[in-house]
């Protein structure tokens, strides 16, 4: 670890810390609107460009659903693009988030995670990048303004990527992270330049029969987002997934070339296991709400219990090997979910990783936690709690509540 | 704006190769067709296309086949402009970078009635208020063509279509045609102009004059369609001629502002005499059949009126 570079310690809300790494990473064009909710992101890029500390185009368009078309659009003709967003503008973008990863546009994208209306809400929770799970983005979830610093630089290298190609959102929760000072270690500009590198292209066979860059360019017209009816569709689609399998190797291997810069890794860039090796209940989380879980299997430990935390840093691709390697020796499970599948018996994250688990030798009890919506605080003593329940179970061996609600009135 | 117009000849355009290319599947007799391949005629340079969701996307991007010969993108219904202004974004930033192979690229996006009157505008209106350098073109065949034929926000007065349909008690459509072009004058861009494929010279020039000028520039142009206005598909040239000669249509253009009458449009202000009857230009479109049948003559005089208003109107403010 002797390259670890001498790093600058600044005091940066969460939406400051991802400015700053865009900043940094040499972006083209930042197409965004501030609003619906509004974030710090977009209001410091914009001091950037108004100070002359950025080579960037900034697009300060009249809606979301433009930013991603602008977004979508820049990024095919060939410059770095980036923009964010949260909540009802995220939903906005929704339509948008399917031609992005549809016209392979490496878009980089900061969601400070906010609920959805109605009834309106600007705080924390995860419905608004968990409704757009199937849109083909990558999803990386920060558990504080450090790693979601991190993440965008990281972001460049893994949408860019000649394997991967996809766009990649990153998810810092609302106001816990985008609004919440915190020292963040930040490399040298220099290094983040490097690191991020410049951006390559595909070589693809064009309707000319030539091979040239995967882009807009006069010089070998290509026709992008083209309509591809029953003969063709499926087999662009297959291509994103099999991008999707090839994201789970690039994001381990840009997690670990990350680390021999900055001294910094997330497990393996697809999930953290925290205490989990020998850990009996488990609890599995995406986010802020980790930092928390952490102090509590601490304690618990001291008393005695084993128990352990599996954070899912990755959303998609679902890291499903990894996830069911860390939970090898665990008996019981709580999977929290920041967000609602409205009749869907449970969460998003809750329906995965137990389905990932049935084809393991020993499933382990899978329970399902809903929490913190619309940024309801959750405290120590709920989540210590539930692994009372989860030892609870292994006790009896019943699970009573296989779905319960945390800090829920009546 | 250049000082120097463009001088072309029809040989110049003839011999000029064809960047909307033979082979796309639209209809015979489709205004849209010929819309696409003059303007095309009319490029400077190295130019990029975008398109909204439309007819003309549908038929001439069918993978893995394609009618074009420059970079072209289609990404949503409602994005024509937002693609431009990233677009340009980029290549506005590549240039700076030096990471541009060209030494200007022109940006086009066209975008049909639907993805310009209606679910486009604000994007229009966006990028517009932002001053990116590009030529928006509207082809405006006044419905929802590509998925049959709905009424949209330049389907004209009394025009039947499967959404305003010619009923026992709703004869077609109630509400009048927006005014686009005149919004997109109220936005105090540089160049706005009208344009008809009859008037084939105009139209290439007025395109050319959309390329040169320095940020947003939008042409509107009428673009007649055989099958959603129920015509006969070796009629559409004429209609749009008839359009303009009845002030349905007229055609004219909008330099930062100054609003002037082209030729055609400017012969009949100066002889009024050879303006003629709506009725001459509805006839024989099946959209505007029930408007002949006797208890609808209030609507045919209603369609005169609102021609003859708006014609005045333009008429003032050619001064």
């Amino acid at each position: 670890m002797q390259n670890i570079l001498k790093q600058e310690t600044m005091a940066l809300a969460g939406d400051q810390a991802v400015a700053y790494a865009v900043k940094q990473s040499d972006v083209d064009v930042v197409a965004a609107y501030p609003i619906t909710p509004q974030t710090i992101i977009v209001e410091k890029f914009s001091e950037y460009v108004a100070d002359g500390e950025v080579e960037t185009e900034f697009v300060c368009v009249e809606s979301e659903h433009s930013a991603m078309a602008a977004s979508i659009s820049a990024s095919v003709t060939g410059a770095r693009a980036f923009t964010a967003t949260a909540s009802a503008g995220l939903a906005l973008m929704h339509e948008m988030l399917f031609v992005a990863s549809g016209c392979r546009a490496p878009v980089v994208m900061a969601i400070a995670n906010r609920a959805l209306s109605a009834p309106l809400n600007i705080h924390g929770d995860h419905s608004d990048s968990m409704a757009q799970r199937d849109s083909g983005w990558i999803q990386l979830y920060a558990e504080n303004a450090q790693e979601a610093y991190d993440s965008i630089i990281q972001a460049f290298r893994i949408a860019e990527n000649l394997d991967v190609l996809l766009p990649v959102m990153v998810g810092l929760d609302g106001f816990t992270l985008s609004h919440t000072l915190e020292n963040v270690e930040t490399l040298p500009d220099e290094a983040v330049k490097k690191f991020v590198g410049v951006r390559k292209f595909s070589n693809v066979l064009t309707h000319e029969g030539k091979t040239a860059p995967f882009r807009l360019d006069p010089a070998n017209p290509m026709t992008m987002g083209p309509i591809a009816l029953q003969n063709y569709y499926f087999e662009f689609k297959r291509q994103q997934e099999e991008a999707m399998t090839n994201a789970l190797a690039v994001i381990q291997q840009v997690n670990d070339q990350y680390a021999k810069i900055s001294g910094r890794s997330y497990g393996n860039g697809l999930i953290e296991a925290y205490r989990l090796e020998d850990a009996e209940v488990a609890a599995i989380c995406l986010g802020s709400t980790a930092g928390t879980i952490k102090t509590v299997v601490d304690d618990l430990r001291q008393e005695g219990v084993k128990a352990g935390l599996l954070r899912l840093r990755t959303f998609r691709p679902l890291p499903v090997e990894a996830i069911r390697s860390a939970l090898t020796n665990v008996k019981a499970v709580a999977v929290m979910d920041k967000c609602m599948s409205f009749g869907g018996n449970g969460g998003p994250v809750f329906h995965e990783v137990r389905h990932l688990l049935y084809d393991v030798p020993s499933r382990p009890y899978v329970l399902n936690y809903i929490y913190g919506l619309g940024g309801r605080d959750t405290s120590p003593v709920e989540l210590r709690s539930i692994y009372e329940n989860l030892q609870h179970i292994l006790q009896t061996g019943h699970v009573e509540k296989p779905i319960q609600y945390l800090g829920l009135r009546g | 704006m250049t000082t120097q117009e463009w001088k072309f000849t029809a040989k110049d355009i003839a011999e000029k190769s064809d960047l909307f290319l033979a082979g796309h599947r639209a209809c015979a007799g489709c205004g849209p067709a010929t819309v696409f391949r003059l303007i095309m005629k009319a490029t400077r340079g190295p130019t990029i296309v975008t398109e909204a969701t439309g007819c003309m996307e549908v038929v001439s991007s069918i993978y893995p086949y394609t009618s074009w010969a420059v970079p072209w993108l289609h990404t949503a219904f409602e994005t024509s402009a937002s693609n431009a202004s990233g677009i340009e974004a980029a290549l506005k930033i590549m240039k700076k970078k030096c990471r541009l192979n060209h030494e200007h690229v022109d940006v086009i996006a066209f975008a049909g009635d639907g993805g310009t009157y209606d679910i486009g505008i604000q994007a229009l209106s966006g990028a517009v208020e932002r001053g990116h350098d590009f030529l928006f073109v509207l082809y405006d065949n006044e419905a929802y063509m590509n998925t049959g034929i709905q009424r949209s926000g330049g389907t004209p007065h009394g025009a039947a279509t499967t959404t305003s349909p010619a009923g026992k008690a709703i004869p077609g459509k109630l509400r009048y045609k927006k005014p686009i072009a005149e919004i997109m004058v109220a936005h105090e861009m540089p160049y706005v102009a009208t344009a008809s494929p009859y008037y084939w010279k105009d139209l290439i020039q007025k395109v050319r004059k959309g390329l040169e000028v320095e940020g947003p520039a939008f042409l509107h142009v009428f673009a007649p369609c055989p099958r959603g206005w129920r015509s006969n598909a070796a009629k559409s040239i004429e209609y749009a001629k008839l359009a303009v000669e009845t002030c349905v249509f007229p055609v004219w253009e909008s330099i930062n502002g100054q609003c002037q009458l082209s030729t055609p449009s400017k012969l009949i202000a100066l002889a009024p005499q050879k303006k003629k009857a709506v009725a001459d230009y509805l006839q024989g479109q099946g959209r505007f059949r029930h408007m002949f049948k006797p208890q609808n003559k209030k609507l045919l005089e209603e369609v005169q009126r609102i021609t003859d208003k708006r014609w005045e109107r333009l008429l003032k403010k050619c001064g």
